[in-house]
């Protein structure tokens, strides 16, 4: 790509298909974290590091920001984006990673991300591929499912170290995580760290620590209409 | 006891470890002591997640968009039914293929009660598109069912059972094959259900096709034997009663005929014992069978002829 992608040129695509900027809440909040992970981390873009990485958006809900990012970067094209949610569409109010092969996962049930994560460590773990890593996004929502939990326990206890979750915290589970989900992560032995979904230096700092273990990185997003 | 097709199905799990470098096998506490042998030597490529039956599935899947060939094992009930909408999503939703191979069919494990039988195993894959579905009805019939579901990238289902036929009847790796040939109807046998078939039909004047698979059926074998007989037709199938009718109607569309089904009943029991009392309750036995046929070609002759 000969022109830098622009981050507001991404917005505008977002907005486009969430359709109100006051609406925009639930893509929004994983607007800048798909931003600095397609951007910053994910080789090829830091193709100076061998081995490949893969993303998968667990969170298959309010997947617009990602296709805005996707678009941006024109690994979907404009007219996809104009289609967003018909028929004939590529992309759907739910990703379907069999219509778009820069999309690694298809998601919208919550909770499968995780384990599908520590079933491609585990391959490139059998396949001597130990700089492969998968990125998982998840919601704090999302992690009421009880599937995550066998995963993030095995994970740890497995010592995948090629997976990276990503947590958005955006305050969207029902019954609260008392205590908050950092500490559910590093009881099962996961490296930890946070950044404010704001700061695009700290994500980037969090995203590309290397711990050799499972790591974890929560985002704290606070709704642009200051209703928290 | 873990019966002769489970030990087969890890002897050659195993095999297929040293043979086939996609291949994983992934389990969740059961059988985990069969494999030993297979984690000595490929300790990376042979995994127990412990008693997480969501977490095997969604695994399994990853595996697979990372180029792996997963063997997955456990009992039916938490092989199909627990974690069904994983198998839907993160397998046949995601293009991700697995071979699913699974112990403790219907009611093999009768003593166990309802938590541990899952009749219904095979018409809740049925739903999906695109797996086959074998049942072996011999622990000689491992092998080959095995090595046939790993090969390729196919979503694959292996039903395996301690009910059993006195011998192998697949000896040329066809899905399909013809016992005998009759005049007055056919009978489909699935896997354990042959021989019994065999018993309830002595001496009358029927065809009796064995098939190792629950689906998908040979369209052109089974269309040919059928129209050589009278248009009557039953099925004696080892799983939920009813189970086979799409696969029969898909290969059958169009022929008027006089259909049967025979097999496990959908009512829980909630009796304990043996498989054979279960097979009797059912009616899954040679006199059952039996029963349950005459009925089916007398009165078919009688509406038809």
């Amino acid at each position: 790509m000969s022109e830098r992608p622009s981050v507001e040129y991404a917005r505008q695509l977002m907005f486009r298909m969430t359709g109100d900027e006051k609406h925009a809440v639930a893509a929004e909040s994983t607007f800048d974290v798909l931003w600095v992970l397609y951007t910053r981390v994910l080789r090829p873009v830091r193709s100076e590091v061998s081995g490949i990485d893969r993303f998968y958006l667990s969170k298959g809900h309010g997947p617009m920001a990602y296709y805005a990012v996707l678009a941006a970067l024109g690994e979907v094209e404009l007219t996809d984006v104009l289609q967003f949610g018909a028929f004939n569409g590529r992309l759907g109010h739910h990703p379907d990673g069999e219509l778009v092969p820069g999309i690694h996962i298809s998601s919208g049930s919550l909770g499968h991300g995780p384990g599908l994560a520590a079933g491609t460590a585990l391959a490139w773990r059998s396949q001597g591929a130990l700089r492969n890593r998968v990125f998982v996004l998840v919601g704090d929502g999302e992690l009421d499912e009880g599937s995550t939990w066998e995963a993030i326990a095995a994970i740890g206890r497995l010592e995948l170290s090629s997976i990276h979750v990503v947590v958005i915290d955006n305050g969207s589970a029902s019954l609260g995580w008392p205590g908050g989900l950092m500490g559910r992560f590093v009881s099962e032995g996961w490296s930890s760290s946070e950044a404010d979904s704001a700061d695009h230096a700290a994500i980037e700092r969090c995203l590309t620590r290397n711990s050799g273990r499972p790591s974890v990185t929560v985002i704290r997003h606070r709704s642009s209409r200051g209703d928290t | 006891m873990a019966g002769a097709m489970r030990e087969r199905f890890a002897q050659v799990a195993c095999e297929l470890l040293d043979e086939d470098p996609r291949t994983m096998v992934l389990l969740a506490d059961l059988s985990v002591a069969m494999f030993d042998a297979g984690h000595r030597r490929h300790p990376h490529r042979v995994i127990n997640f412990g008693i997480r039956e969501q977490l095997l599935i969604d695994a399994a899947g990853g595996a697979a968009l990372a180029g792996a060939r997963p063997i997955v094992h456990s009992f039916a009930p938490f092989l199909i039914e627990r974690p069904f909408e994983q198998i839907k999503i993160s397998l046949s939703h995601q293009g991700a293929g697995a071979v699913l191979v699974s112990a403790g069919a219907s009611y093999d494990i009768a003593s166990g009660g309802r938590t541990h039988q899952a009749p219904a195993d095979v018409a809740l894959i049925s739903t999906l598109e695109g797996w086959t579905v074998r049942v072996p009805g011999h622990p000689d019939e491992v092998d080959g069912a095995l090595r046939a579901a790993v090969r390729g990238e196919s979503h694959q289902y292996v039903r395996l059972s301690v009910e059993s036929n006195s011998s192998s009847l697949i000896t040329d790796g066809r899905p399909m094959r013809l016992l005998k040939a009759g005049k007055r109807g056919t009978v489909i046998a699935i896997g354990p259900m042959a021989d019994r078939t065999l018993a309830a039909t002595e001496g009358w004047d029927v065809s009796v096709v064995y098939t190792d698979r629950a689906f998908p059926w040979p369209e052109r074998f089974l269309r040919s034997v059928i129209s050589a007989a009278s248009p009557v037709v039953a099925v004696v199938e080892p799983y939920l009663e009813g189970t086979s009718l799409r696969e029969l109607h898909r290969v059958t569309r169009g022929a008027p005929l006089s259909i049967e089904m025979i097999g496990v009943a959908p009512q829980e029991l909630r009796n304990y014992g043996t498989s054979y009392q279960h097979a009797v309750a059912h009616g899954l036995d040679v006199a059952g069978i039996k029963r349950r046929l005459e009925s089916h070609l007398g009165q078919a002759a009688s509406s038809w002829f």
